[in-house]
């Protein structure tokens, strides 16, 4: 089995995001970023099963500017066989959506006979929660979304158990299929300086939008990006009577 | 024994000056960091130790070491107590201002300002704790070793030379330590290395960066701390064992270090500690003395070994139902009780605060010290457990405790007094990683001679004429 695995280069969920002052989006020059969680979370059980035995190769998958190459390299320290970049420059990339980054992965998963995609449930930055779902109705392949575990049986099909509002759903998924990975499915590794070092060597696969024949013609605008609105101080009332009086100004009883 | 005459109200001279000299602190931080209300002060005056809260008069936020320095020019100049606040996860009353005056809430910087990945070196500043460093970190392949219970600020671990379970192998926060970015009584921003320097090691002068090492606020505040960082360990396994008795425990220890057995964590947890383990966390574990162990290696052979190696001393010893595990989920359940034991013991109480001892001994002597430390605990009518770093012969002994009650309190002063006795004499000391605080100020003396407290007295004198830099702490006045 051949695993494709997504990955995508966020703001690091630690910094305390601020929207530029025109209003078009966050400000990301010189804020640290890193590799989306639940990507790192869809990497791990991807190494997982290539140390079962049950996949054959993990290849990682990123789109977008010169800067994602270090999010691949982290890819491969951490258990990916190779990487392909797919680089676009940064002000293309302010307009990538989940539909294009579909495109792009659907494309590949075809060309390149992959058995598995399996992605994130959702990046932190947009969470738009479609990538996963978008690759599966391009593919016409099977979907196992919000997984919070993965098991063979035999090498035809997955079990996967799913996070679901109502609790727990676990379903049988033929293979090709793609899978999103939810918080719970593991705790990824930590890449030791040995596999550093190693992963320098690994491969890192260039493509160009061109390559794969990818449109990326904008599918919605952005109007507006605000901040919430800043929280105001309290004050204390003297009674309970008066703190019921003005609950009820404020519309709140 | 501590007195609690010490902590009488705060000086209500020390109180109108820091009123008076609000605006001058707005001037230099901006109003939004400058903290007045009784609501916002209440959170600065105590650490999670069981002293009494007393708060500051002001709590200031400085974003930079400049405002820093203005800020400990101005109380200097006006005779103002300055007490630094990192994550107020101390356990020794460090931060209490019964004295009054300013907190300096150091958490607005929180910058890893370089990290140099060849040099297997960083610099942090103090609101910077060390899993947050750990999360920077989390890509490069290194890690920071200290390890305390708490998730504290590193400038604060060093300010109390702090160490946790990784140190047996990796050091405490002592040696972990390139160079301080200090500020002094009179406002001087001092670099005890000299700016910029990260060697390894120098023999230039005066070893500075030691001094202000442990020194708790009471020499300088310090501002940025270089620290080293080490490369994460290829493979890890985890084991534990339990034993019929403490000695033997104890004893296995001492086998494991005198096998050249590079042992990462040892932990041990006494009998009373793991029946509240197990009751708090539902764990299937014997109720004995057990030990907690974690093998660090280059590879799965490596660990395997050391894992072999270790089992077979613990069987040497009496061991019963050895079990280990080398996957991160085994791991972090076998280790459960271990991470637990705090709020285990803290549950068997409800609304207690945590009275916690911390006496270091030579390794020779911890089978003996722990065994008389039980007895007296339990001939006290008191209840209190015992979990220890022993591999370096530290341990601690968790009682809950009712801080209102004193007929109770004397008794647990009494059990701690006795057992500082315990460790003085057999070459141990008070305080192996927590600090002197409030609370093991009169313990100095015994410990050190005269010699040595009259030097430090010296010391701070020179550093610190005016008494400003967290007056009461450590020494006695």
């Amino acid at each position: 089995m051949r695993v494709l695995v997504g990955v995508k280069r966020v703001i690091d969920f630690a910094v305390k995001v601020r929207v530029k002052p025109d209003k078009t989006s966050v400000v990301t020059d010189n804020v640290p970023h890193s590799m989306n969680p639940f990507d790192e979370i869809a990497l791990e059980e991807a190494v997982k099963l290539k140390e079962a035995n049950h996949a054959k190769e993990i290849v990682a998958f990123s789109l977008g500017p010169a800067k994602n190459q270090e999010i691949l390299r982290t890819a491969l320290a951490k258990g990916a066989d190779k990487a392909i970049h797919l680089e676009v420059d940064d002000a293309t990339y302010q307009k990538v959506e989940p539909f294009h980054v579909a495109q792009a992965i659907a494309k590949l998963a075809k060309d390149e006979k992959f058995d598995l995609v399996f992605l994130g449930k959702q990046a932190i930055d947009d969470d738009a929660n479609q990538t996963g779902q978008l690759v599966a109705g391009f593919l016409n392949w099977p979907q196992a979304t919000f997984a919070s575990k993965v098991e063979t049986e035999g090498t035809s099909h997955l079990k996967v158990t799913r996070e679901i509002d109502g609790g727990l759903e676990t379903i049988k998924v033929k293979l090709p299929a793609v899978l999103t990975a939810d918080l719970r499915l593991n705790e990824p590794r930590y890449a030791t300086l040995p596999n550093i070092m190693k992963a320098k060597k690994k491969p890192i696969d260039k493509k160009t939008p061109k390559d794969l024949g990818l449109d990326l013609t904008s599918q919605t605008e952005v109007l507006e990006v605000s901040e919430p609105p800043t929280r105001k101080g309290g004050e204390f009332v003297e009674d309970v009577p008066t703190l019921v009086k003005k609950l009820k100004e404020k519309g709140a009883l | 024994m501590f007195s609690h005459n010490l902590l009488r109200s705060v000086s209500s001279a020390v109180c109108k000056k820091c009123e008076g000299l609000v605006p001058k602190f707005e001037a230099i931080f901006g109003n939004e960091y400058v903290k007045t209300t009784e609501s916002f002060r209440d959170h600065y005056g105590h650490d999670e130790g069981h002293f009494p809260n007393r708060p500051p008069d002001i709590v200031l936020m400085p974003g930079t070491v400049q405002e820093v320095s203005a800020a400990i020019r101005l109380c200097n100049e006006q005779r103002i107590p300055v007490i630094p606040y990192g994550t107020g996860t101390g356990l020794e009353g460090g931060v209490t201002a019964f004295k009054g005056g300013v907190c300096l809430d150091l958490k607005r910087m929180d910058q890893m300002t370089q990290l140099n990945e060849e040099d297997f070196d960083c610099v942090v500043q103090p609101g910077v704790t060390r899993k947050m460093l750990n999360e920077m970190l989390k890509n490069t392949g290194l890690w920071f070793t200290v390890d305390p219970g708490a998730d504290a600020s590193i400038c604060g671990m060093i300010a109390t030379q702090a160490s946790g379970t990784c140190s047996v192998r990796y050091g405490t926060m002592k040696s972990n330590v390139k160079n301080l970015e200090v500020v002094l009584a009179d406002g001087t921003i001092l670099y005890t290395r000299g700016k910029n320097r990260r060697p390894w090691k120098s023999s230039a002068g005066y070893n500075l960066t030691d001094l202000f090492i442990g020194s708790e606020g009471t020499l300088g505040v310090i501002t940025s701390a270089c620290v080293n960082v080490h490369p994460r360990p290829p493979a890890l396994s985890a084991a534990v064992c339990s034993f019929p008795d403490v000695a033997r425990a104890v004893e296995t220890v001492v086998n494991i270090r005198h096998m050249a057995l590079p042992i990462a964590r040892i932990e041990f947890l006494d009998e009373k500690q793991m029946q509240a383990c197990i009751a708090h966390s539902k764990l299937n574990m014997e109720e004995k003395p057990t030990l907690f162990m974690e093998f660090h290696g280059a590879n799965e052979r490596d660990v395997e070994e050391q894992t072999a190696l270790a089992e077979e001393l613990c069987i040497l010893n009496q061991g019963i139902r050895f079990e280990a595990a080398t996957d991160t989920v085994g791991m972090n359940q076998l280790w459960q009780a271990r991470h637990m034991a705090y709020y285990a013991t803290m549950s068997q109480r409800k609304g207690a605060r945590g009275f916690t001892t911390d006496v270091c001994v030579p390794l020779s002597q911890l089978p003996k010290v722990v065994t008389e430390t039980r007895k007296d605990i339990d001939a006290s009518g008191m209840y209190g457990t015992i979990v220890g770093h022993v591999g370096e012969g530290n341990f601690h002994c968790i009682f809950p405790v009712v801080e209102e009650d004193e007929k109770e309190m004397q008794i647990i002063w009494g059990l701690s007094d006795r057992l500082v006795k315990r460790a003085l004499a057999v070459g141990g000391t008070c305080t192996g990683e927590h600090g002197i605080g409030l609370g093991k100020i009169n313990y100095l003396k015994e410990e050190l001679g005269e010699e040595g407290v009259h030097l430090m007295k010296l010391l701070k004198k020179t550093l610190d004429p005016n008494n400003i830099l967290n007056p009461g702490k450590v020494l006695s006045e």
